[in-house]
């Protein structure tokens, strides 16, 4: 087949299997796009800025599986898309970046809309590409999706300038149906000896805990978790970015763990003897003081990347390999063992734990004449039956959710954990409903993080992307507002939000429906129909309680046993002392 | 703990910014860094000098693994090796009893006087960074025009090679 490098793009992404990109044109795509014109295999997805088609190709990839596409042009198209980027890159989600860029013989020149995007992207991707002959392109791209999508996951970039693309040159192209790199190799297989040294110390455990995190729901292991945790029995806590990798309504599930996580799982991490970390990477708004990270614990940690092992915390037991290899191995160890766990300790263990759950850390006041952020995730829950994909913007909403609903699935919860970036949670909705048309797609946000992308309401009318978005407006830049009234005497510096928008008839503008809930008993009416309307997109704007926080609370410097607590779990219990024990 | 890493890495044009990149974004401490081709036009070696507890090197050493260009990592400093530098040092030369003093101090370190004028020498000198800084310490601070020292290079003793 003769092609240009145009035509080889869009001929290389159809083989590939890639459905949809999400772009934005400019004059370094331009030949690109004309491509796109005339093919109707690959869907494209114009977005209304550069940083909302990283979003939502990341909330595509998140959802699916699949890596998430993006089209920019050269300079402000590269610049703006960087935000995504980092975010993906944060959270390892897979992702491939085209972006245009100005002619070979211009680079260097200053030359319009030239930024040095492999320099700017440099620190924020898995690996980037220029692509400088057209002989190269097709298997750049494919290197570019292999290195995207294998070992630990990542955005990666290739920076294409306009001549390569132009329509005139055409050469023989051919889908290259494999690559291999010479300098990587990512580790499959967990070193044997390792995992039957887990399974050892595994089963001597007296108080064991598994923490597992976003590691598990890229690498597709939550089957093998959910087998390996029943078959212990032990308790299990998730990270924020690993929730639903176990079923969030289980038993043996006491939670989400770390600054905001539950009392017990917190109280868990302190107190175990056996920490079994599967694909997380004890980030710091998990392990609080890391001198103070599970005193009494020996760890063991599998994870794809070696670089993760040991780089905060030192662990005794270090498995480098697949989540799902590793934990397929440990089962079969585990299984065939004659030793099996000590289940007098484990009983004492659990009668600690939930004594530890009777305190209902997530209590919150009722009887407020205020409607109360949690609530509104509770009406999410019932109304979508715990069944939506939900996505999420950066603050208290985002902690609120985390907490309030638990997900009994992978991919459903999608948030920026890594990079924490407002903005994100729009996009990526849109990102889910294009790959699930028929799943009804949530994004829970704040009237902060929702201005940060709201032209992409623009997006979601054009393609038809009918998301519900949760408002949780608290007229303030909530968690600021919480750090503020915390650490700085309550002086609220620039954390108000003034000159709101009417969001009802913002919503409207944008030619979609926009509701209005003020007062609790109409909460859940309001949600009920805002989900009635199946194939329109709706903006509930909740005006919720401005004075709440998010509890529970490890503070900096902290351990997970010296946890701030909700006035209500404090009044219903007395306090708590420096053990973390209810005294 | 001083550490020598050598790489071999791809010989792409963004290879050295994604290294260079590596060690100032993460904040780990750079003494010395030289690349140059090898027989295989396709590989560059590079030497790194750094410095760093245990636990910083093997981050160091790990993180540079993972990036697509680097094909094959060691550090030196965990076995038998040699490391040598290259300096060129351009002295101020003026008098017989000063031009005969540089000339007899350079034989002692085995240094060459590679270009010569009227008022200059430029001395050559290869060997190990302590070498290269005892030599300048006999100089006069005054003396000294310029000097150009290539960084650490080294290669493990014996039979075992970074190679491919
Ligand atoms: C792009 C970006 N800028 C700044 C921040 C810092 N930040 C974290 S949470 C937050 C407040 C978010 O306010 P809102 O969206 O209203 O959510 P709330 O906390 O009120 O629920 C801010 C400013 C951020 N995470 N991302
Ligand atoms: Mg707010």
């Amino acid at each position: 087949m003769e092609l240009s490098g145009s035509e080889i793009i869009v001929q290389f992404l159809k083989d590939e299997g890639v459905e949809h990109i999400f772009g934005y044109p400019g004059g370094a795509v331009l030949h690109i796009y004309d491509a796109i014109h005339r093919q109707d295999d690959v869907k494209h997805i114009l977005v209304r800025h550069e940083q909302g088609a990283t979003h939502a190709a990341d909330g595509y990839a998140r959802a699916t599986g699949k890596p998430g596409v993006v089209l920019v042009t050269s300079g402000p198209g590269a610049t703006n898309a960087i935000t995504g980027i980092a975010t993906a890159y944060m959270d390892s989600i897979p992702m491939v970046v085209i972006s245009g860029q100005v002619p070979s013989g211009m680079i260097g020149s200053d030359a319009f809309q030239e930024v040095d995007a492999i320099g700017v992207s440099r620190p924020c991707v898995k690996h980037n590409f220029l692509v400088n002959d057209i002989n190269k392109l097709a298997i750049t791209l494919k290197k570019a999706f292999y290195v995207a999508t294998t070992g630990r996951p990542g955005p990666v970039l290739i920076d294409i300038p306009k001549d390569i693309t132009a329509p005139h040159i055409k050469i023989s192209y051919e889908y290259p149906k494999q690559v291999s790199l010479r300098s990587y190799n990512p580790t499959v297989k967990g070193h044997p000896k390792q995992i039957k040294r887990a399974a050892e110390l595994l089963l001597s455990a007296k108080r064991p805990m598994i923490y597992s995190g976003g590691g598990v729901i890229l690498g597709n292991a939550s089957e093998e978790l959910r087998k390996v945790t029943r078959l212990l029995g032990f308790p299990i806590t998730q990270t924020l970015m690993g929730l639903g990798a176990y079923p969030g309504t289980d038993k043996q599930n006491i939670g989400m763990l770390g600054m905001h996580g539950t009392y017990e799982a917190n109280m868990a991490m302190h107190e175990c003897d056996v920490l079994f970390a599967i694909g997380a990477r004890f980030d710091d708004r998990i392990t609080g003081d890391t001198s103070k990270f599970c005193p009494k614990a020996k760890i063991i940690h599998i994870d794809i990347d070696p670089a993760s092992i040991s780089k905060t915390i030192n662990v005794d037991i270090p498995i480098v390999g697949e989540v799902k290899q590793v934990l397929t191995d440990l089962y079969q160890i585990l299984e065939q063992s004659a030793e099996k766990p000590d289940q007098k300790a484990l009983k004492n263990w659990w009668t600690r734990i939930n004594s530890w759950q009777q305190q209902d850390c997530l209590a919150y006041d009722h009887t407020s004449k205020h409607i109360k952020p949690q609530s509104v995730i509770e009406a999410l829950y019932e109304v979508t039956g715990g069944n939506a994909y939900v996505t999420s913007d950066v603050g208290q909403h985002q902690m609120f959710a985390a907490q309030f609903y638990p997900f009994d699935e992978p991919r459903r919860w999608i948030n920026s954990g890594g990079l924490g970036t407002m903005g994100f949670g729009l996009p990526a909705a849109m990102g889910v409903k294009m790959a699930f048309p028929q799943a009804e797609v949530a994004c829970v946000t704040g009237e902060g993080s929702i201005q940060m992308c709201i032209q992409e309401l623009s997006t979601c009318l054009q393609y038809d992307l009918p998301v519900k978005i949760i408002n949780l407006n608290n007229r303030y830049l909530g968690m600021v507002r919480q750090w503020q009234e915390f650490f700085y005497e309550k002086r609220y510096s620039h954390s108000y939000m003034d000159a709101l928008p009417d969001f009802v008839k913002l919503a409207e503008s944008y030619g979609h429906i926009g509701i209005r809930v003020e007062d609790p008993a109409d909460l859940k009416a309001a949600m009920q129909e805002a989900f009635s309307h199946k194939d329109r997109v709706v903006f509930l704007d909740v005006i919720t309680d401005q004075t709440e926080n998010v509890y529970p609370m490890i503070q900096a410097g902290a351990a997970h046993n010296q946890m701030e607590i909700s006035p209500v779990h404090k009044k219903r219990l007395g306090s708590i002392n420096p053990e973390g024990e209810l005294s | 703990m001083r550490h020598i890493i050598s790489l071999l890495v791809e010989n792409e044009s963004g290879a050295l910014s994604r290294i260079a990149g590596l060690f100032s974004a993460r904040g780990y401490n750079i003494e010395s860094l030289t690349v140059a081709t090898t027989q295989d036009p396709t590989l560059s070696r590079m030497t790194i000098v750094t410095a760093g507890s245990d636990k910083i090197i093997e981050q160091i050493t790990k993180q540079l693994h993972k990036l697509i260009d680097v094909v094959k990592l060691q550090d030196l400093t965990e076995g038998n090796f040699i490391e040598r530098e290259m300096m060129f040092v351009k002295i101020r030369a003026e008098g017989e009893t000063k031009r005969s003093e540089i000339q007899r101090l350079s034989n002692i370190f085995r240094a060459r006087i590679i270009d010569v004028t009227d008022s200059t020498f430029c001395v050559e000198l290869t060997g190990s960074g302590d070498k290269l800084n005892a030599y300048i310490k006999t100089l006069q601070d005054s003396d000294v025009i310029e000097i150009v020292r290539s960084g650490s290079m080294g290669i493990t003793r014996g039979e075992k090679a970074l190679t491919l």
